[in-house]
């Protein structure tokens, strides 16, 4: 066999040029795409203030393209040169963050009790939000849930309806309703649970519904077979089916609030959040990088426990069926 | 062993004695289960006591009663009736024989709110943008069957971790103190909180590919580089491009309340009508982020079930 030359290439090119490039349309479409996105980019660059590029006089318009280096000094009243202008904003950033970030060392660690007890207390309290949001929203989901299941409710318009009511409540975001319901319960927990409770119904109630479609209609039809009701068919042949799913739902979702539960104290709905956004504003940046790594922590041990319980219970139920 | 050999050696499996036997064993299975399912409720009980008592499910509160005086209510019943208060001012005056005019008086802020929702979906643009980028140069080395070595591996996963534990709103606060109040803090608060999410999913589909088109590549001289850019890459694009996509619809909103702590869209307009008492302010950009957010997880629905699809015909 000989070795492939420069000519064995040119040749099998001219013989069959699309195995070499894409055809000229679709070129010309990626290209458009590209363009369009860098474009856009760079244009978000300019205008997010990222970097201070300035070819116009922004009052009269005539073409300055020097002022992308040069500053107005206010009260010298002269153009100051600056060969870093254009990035000097993420410099500055740069700077001012490492600032920040060297509060990391040596961590802050609280040496009283009283305030020690207060961080442990805010966490507490993020994980209850957590919690309670979860149960209350999969309590209230769970009737709704079997109204959108395909195998139970058979009225197609009721059905839909029901869905698109689910992708309605989805759409809510859990911040606007905390101030919402701080308005109606005052600062605290409770907002935040309700928040939680309420944007859950609508991601537990169509997440249950898939689970109960997905379900196999075999034990149903053997309850039926025997003479069970339709009530006794759903609860001993659909929901053993359905359980486990709706559990590891419930534990993936608590997961997800207490990383989201930690957000609503920043519009005063209670937990660590409240404490955190307290710190950063009085600039204690050494208590706030502390309760960051607490916060992380806290997370670390709940995604560990709630593997280790749903590793526990589906794998036990999954082993007897 | 076959299952005749199993109950060959459980015994008889005919008569008074099987029937016993398995009696026996069903209460035993049976007591099991129910202890277990006691101990599972009551410990939920505690729990929920627990987390109620210190979410200020039992708290009490003031309340004006009719004849002007004050009395302690229960938390829940006072609340309810202040909630619908609070929604019934939001709800504008619209009149049928001067609709236009309501709504303009509703809407009375549109062009800033148009604007600064313009804003908003460019914030989350960039902040995919910057996302997809971190995200899916980390995740190469974050993928156990693709990571150089071990200690690279680690390195990675720990940084994904943070960033993409510690909320966005939270490096939004910190971003806003570093690069000063605007978009420009938002873009990278989100950003970095993208960047952590997309690169977790993206090493997943890392380590679900096909490892020999990888082998090939090295076999005919490649480098780590090369294996990664002609092995690796072309497996995953078309997931990566659906998560990308799922990733923007959820910039959007957060990119919508962003602006809360300053870090500009939409965000800041809430924090001003909430301090103003604009109530129908509040229901109208409720109404435009609500109707923002709808579209654009229609459109991307739509755009992911294509690239799906494209996938499947190919």
């Amino acid at each position: 066999m000989s070795p492939v030359t420069d000519a064995d290439i040119a040749r099998a090119r001219a013989m069959m040029p699309l195995a070499f490039r894409a055809p000229l349309p679709v070129r010309l479409r990626r290209l458009a795409l590209w363009a369009g996105f860098t474009g856009l980019f760079l244009y978000c660059l300019i205008a997010f203030g990222f970097l201070h590029i300035r070819l116009f006089d922004p009052e009269t318009w005539a073409f300055e393209p020097w002022r992308t280096f040069y500053a107005w000094d206010r009260r010298e009243e002269v153009w100051v040169f600056s060969a870093t202008l254009p990035i000097d904003r993420i410099l500055t950033g740069i700077a001012r963050f490492g600032q920040v970030a060297s509060f990391m060392f040596p961590p802050h660690v609280w040496d009283n009790w009283r305030d020690f007890s207060e961080v442990l207390e805010g966490l507490g309290e993020t994980l209850s939000m957590a919690f309670l949001g979860t149960v209350l929203g999969a309590v209230i989901a769970f009737p709704l849930s079997f109204l959108g299941a395909k195998n139970i409710n058979r009225l197609n318009f009721l059905r839909l309806g029901t869905r698109r009511g689910y992708d309605v409540i989805r759409a809510f975001e859990t911040l606007i309703l905390a101030l919402i319901f701080i308005r109606a319960f005052g600062l605290g927990p409770l907002p935040g649970i309700l928040a939680i409770a309420v944007s859950e119904i609508g991601t537990f109630a169509k997440l249950f519904s898939e689970a109960i479609e997905n379900s196999s209609e075999k034990p149903v039809d053997g309850i039926k077979a025997s003479g069970g009701s339709r009530l006794q068919q759903i609860r001993f042949g659909t929901l053993p089916q359905v359980n486990p799913v709706i559990l590891s739902i419930l534990l993936y979702n608590f997961e997800s609030n207490v990383r989201s539960g930690t957000i609503l104290g920043i519009v005063g709905a209670g937990g660590i959040g409240f404490l955190l956004s307290d710190r950063i504003a009085a600039y204690r940046w050494d208590e706030a990088w502390s309760i960051i790594f607490l916060i992380i922590a806290m997370v670390y041990i709940i995604d560990g426990l709630s593997g280790m319980i749903r590793r526990r219970i589906i794998g036990e139920w999954g082993n007897t069926r | 062993m076959t299952a005749t050999a199993d109950f060959a050696a459980a015994g008889p499996i005919n008569g008074p004695a099987a029937i016993a036997a398995f009696e026996r064993d069903y209460d035993v299975q049976r007591r099991a289960a129910r202890r277990a399912w006691a101990i599972g409720t009551a410990l939920f009980f505690v729990v929920f006591f627990v987390t109620a008592w210190l979410g200020d499910f039992f708290k009490v509160t003031q309340v004006t009663q009719l004849d002007g005086s004050r009395a302690w209510r229960w938390i829940i019943p006072a609340g309810i009736p202040r909630l619908g208060e609070f929604l019934e001012k939001t709800i504008p005056v619209l009149r049928w024989d001067s609709l236009g005019a309501d709504l303009a008086e509703w809407f009375w802020r549109w062009k800033i709110w148009l604007e600064l929702l313009f804003e908003t979906i460019l914030i989350a643009f960039m902040a995919t943008a910057f996302g997809v980028v971190g995200g899916f140069l980390l995740s190469f080395p974050a993928a156990r069957n693709l990571t150089p070595n071990k200690w690279v591996l680690w390195v990675t996963r720990r940084y994904l971790e943070i960033a993409r534990t510690v909320p966005e709103l939270v490096w939004a606060l910190i971003f806003v103190f570093c690069f000063s109040v605007g978009p420009m803090a938002g873009v990278l608060a989100i950003g970095l909180h993208a960047a952590g999410a997309l690169g977790k999913l993206y090493s997943e589909v890392n380590e679900n590919i096909d490892m020999r088109p990888l082998e090939g590549v090295k076999a005919a001289g490649g480098s780590w580089f090369d294996q990664i850019r002609y092995g690796a890459v072309p497996q995953v694009l078309p997931n990566i491009i659906s998560y990308t996509l799922l990733r923007f619809e959820i910039n959007v909103r957060s990119s919508s309340i962003i602006g809360y702590v300053g870090a500009g869209g939409l965000g800041q307009e809430f924090r001003t009508a909430l301090s103003f008492q604009e109530y129908t302010d509040l229901s109208a950009l409720f109404i435009i982020i609500f109707v923002t957010v709808i579209v654009i997880d229609y459109g991307s629905e739509k755009l992911r079930h294509r690239i799906i699809g494209m996938e499947d015909r190919a």
